[in-house]
């Protein structure tokens, strides 16, 4: 069965490290608190019994936030946190919604009378997802393949602001793409 | 495949040492041969002691404006995700934890790396370490996903990510055979992974060092034996994804997995002298635009032949 | 040890994430509070799935959906704060509100 102290410790480091995220001043620690969040909510997720969830969960955090880090240092003032200084806006109005809406899903919890346990957990629970996006919900994995490549594109199409005629020339019969960094191939 | 007791806990360290002290004192006696001369025993087992105990008792390097909760959180997590990988490594059918998703838990553990040598090149506050900190996140967007593939490749024809499963799946012909652009693949983001070899730019001498360029004493000590053991493990790991695990004639199982473990490691020391550093933007277009397609062939071809054979 | 345990610890972590996202004036911090709301999200999804539902793959389909969602939104947030900074030199959502001129 599930142990109680594991599930409380690591919600409750979940939520502190979730906090940390707009409390510290380093960017750099701000994204790794956001990080820490993500693993302890990942070992509740194994907690429940969800294990190739919660290592998944894991692997693309810890990709997600090592990439957002870098943006993070690229944009942000003051990425070392050596200048304290406040970038907020209308905190007070913020914090009275948040808090508001945590009241009222908390209150919500409690209320509902949640239905009653409907089966029982599969011996693989792997195996139970694979079955289910390969089976039943393939229409939703499709649906997320084809946002996942769209989402490619579109990125790129907005992040980029080269285009061919600045790769091959104008008249687009260069022999080598022009490109700021060559790359390895030796096109 | 059995699990053993918790107290093998304690003792998956002291393997993994002992085969990393191994494998350091091998890499130094190519060192000497490949500087002309014959290296004596002593130098072999000398020379790393002696470096060892010189950073234990060296005084740590201190920066300005340092971000040490970052530093030393980054330097710490090289040795400790290495041997958390290494949870699932399995020694001839007997691994410390043979978990039902172990090929995802040791792919989620040594990305952890990232996160590690990024953090241990910003924490110093100095240029070149952070250089060599944002070269190591380039060259891992580089060889995470042809690596994915070539574990995607074995989880697939054995049908199941337990390691210890994809072991008996190769009790007949093992995976290297019908996969061999895999495990070359998985050899070379092994590497890659612990940037040694021609993929040291991470830590290159045109950056002196790179991001360990400002480790010093225990610190330094930390880092760097946590790097040759994320080698070692990353390494041994491809001896029960293609390589058979412990099957094999005559011989009990864990002496082949640890003979099978030496042979690969030792080649892949000695090749990796053969090349000059790999710049990280030339491997990433390599990676990119070669790699990632061979890979998805070879599971392509792997899927195929799981299917109709 | 509950469901109600679960569910308490998800709003908390979606009230931190609104609250964040609220107040930050920088997009890519404005991003963590929307990343730290569907943080909030898994869990409740995962204890939904332990507690009520079990018996299907349901609850874990709806946990591969949301982990989507996040490299969905962060992809394209990136992506749009590239271009914001390269077409005005600025990151803030306040300096881009004159964008709606």
């Amino acid at each position: 069965m599930l142990s109680a102290v594991p599930a409380w410790v690591f919600g409750a480091l979940a939520l502190v490290s979730g906090a940390l995220v707009f409390r510290l001043d380093s960017m750099a620690k701000v994204t790794f608190a956001l990080l820490a969040s993500f693993l302890f909510v990942a070992g509740e997720v194994l907690l429940l019994g969800l294990g190739y969830l919660g290592v998944v969960l894991v692997l693309m955090m810890v990709m997600e936030m090592v990439i957002m880090v870098v943006f993070m240092i690229m944009y942000m003032m003051n990425p070392a946190g050596l200048m304290p200084m406040a970038m907020f806006h209308n905190t007070r109005g913020s914090a009275a919604i948040a808090g508001g809406i945590f009241i009222a899903l908390t209150v919500g919890i409690f209320l509902v009378d949640w239905p009653a346990r409907a089966g029982r957990p599969p011996a693989d629970s792997t195996l139970a997802l694979g079955e289910s996006l390969m089976g039943g919900q393939m229409l939703t994995m499709m649906t997320l393949g084809l946002a996942l490549f769209a989402t490619i594109v579109a990125s790129v199409v907005l992040a980029t602001h080269r285009g061919r005629y600045d790769r091959f020339g104008d008249d687009l019969r260069a022999d080598h793409p022009d490109d700021p960094i060559p790359g390895g191939v030796g096109r | 495949m059995t699990e053993v007791p918790l107290w093998s806990l304690a003792v998956l360290p002291a393997v993994l040492g002992a085969a990393t002290i191994v494998a350091i004192a091998f890499d130094v006696a190519l060192s000497a041969r490949a500087g002309g001369r014959a290296a004596s025993l002593t130098e072999v087992v000398v020379v790393p002691l002696r470096e060892a105990v010189r950073l234990l008792v060296g005084q740590r390097r201190v920066t300005t404006a340092a971000d040490r909760v970052l530093w030393r959180t980054g330097v710490v997590t090289v040795p400790v995700i290495a041997l958390l990988a290494a949870l699932v490594l399995p020694l001839g059918g007997v691994a410390v934890a043979d978990l039902g998703v172990g090929v995802v838990w040791f792919n989620a553990m040594e990305i952890l790396a990232w996160a590690a040598v990024w953090m241990a090149g910003w924490g110093p506050n100095s240029v070149l370490s952070l250089v060599g900190g944002y070269r190591f996140v380039a060259q891992g967007l580089a060889y995470e996903l042809p690596h994915m593939f070539a574990l995607i490749s074995a989880a697939t024809a054995a049908g199941t990510l337990r390691v210890g499963g994809i072991v008996e799946a190769q009790s007949g012909v093992w995976f290297v055979v019908w996969m061999p652009v895999a495990f070359v693949v998985y050899l070379l983001s092994a590497v890659a992974m612990a940037f040694r070899g021609p993929f040291d730019a991470p830590t290159g001498r045109d950056l002196a060092g790179g991001a360990v360029e400002e480790l010093s004493g225990v610190d330094r000590l930390v880092f760097q034996g946590g790097r040759w053991l994320l080698l070692v493990v990353a390494v041994a790991m491809s001896v029960p994804l293609f390589l058979g695990g412990g099957h094999g004639p005559l011989l009990p199982p864990w002496l082949w997995t640890v003979l099978k473990t030496a042979a690969v490691l030792a080649a892949v020391l000695w090749l990796r002298r053969k090349f000059p550093t790999v710049r990280m933007d030339r491997f990433a277009e390599i990676a990119w635009v070669v790699l990632i397609p061979l890979t998805i062939l070879q599971a392509l071809a792997v899927g195929v032949l799981v299917l109709t054979w | 040890m509950s469901l109600e345990l679960f569910l308490v610890i998800g709003a908390g972590l979606l009230a931190i994430g609104l609250f964040g996202a609220l107040t930050q004036q920088s997009v890519v911090m404005l991003m963590m509070g929307l990343e730290l709301m569907l943080n909030g999200v898994i869990v409740a999804a995962a204890a939904f799935w332990y507690y009520v539902a079990p018996g299907t793959a349901d609850g874990q389909v709806l946990i591969v959906v949301v982990i989507t969602a996040m490299a969905v939104e962060m992809a394209m947030g990136f992506a749009v704060v590239t271009a914001i900074f390269r077409a005005r030199d600025v990151d803030m959502t306040d300096m881009a509100a004159d964008l709606k001129e």
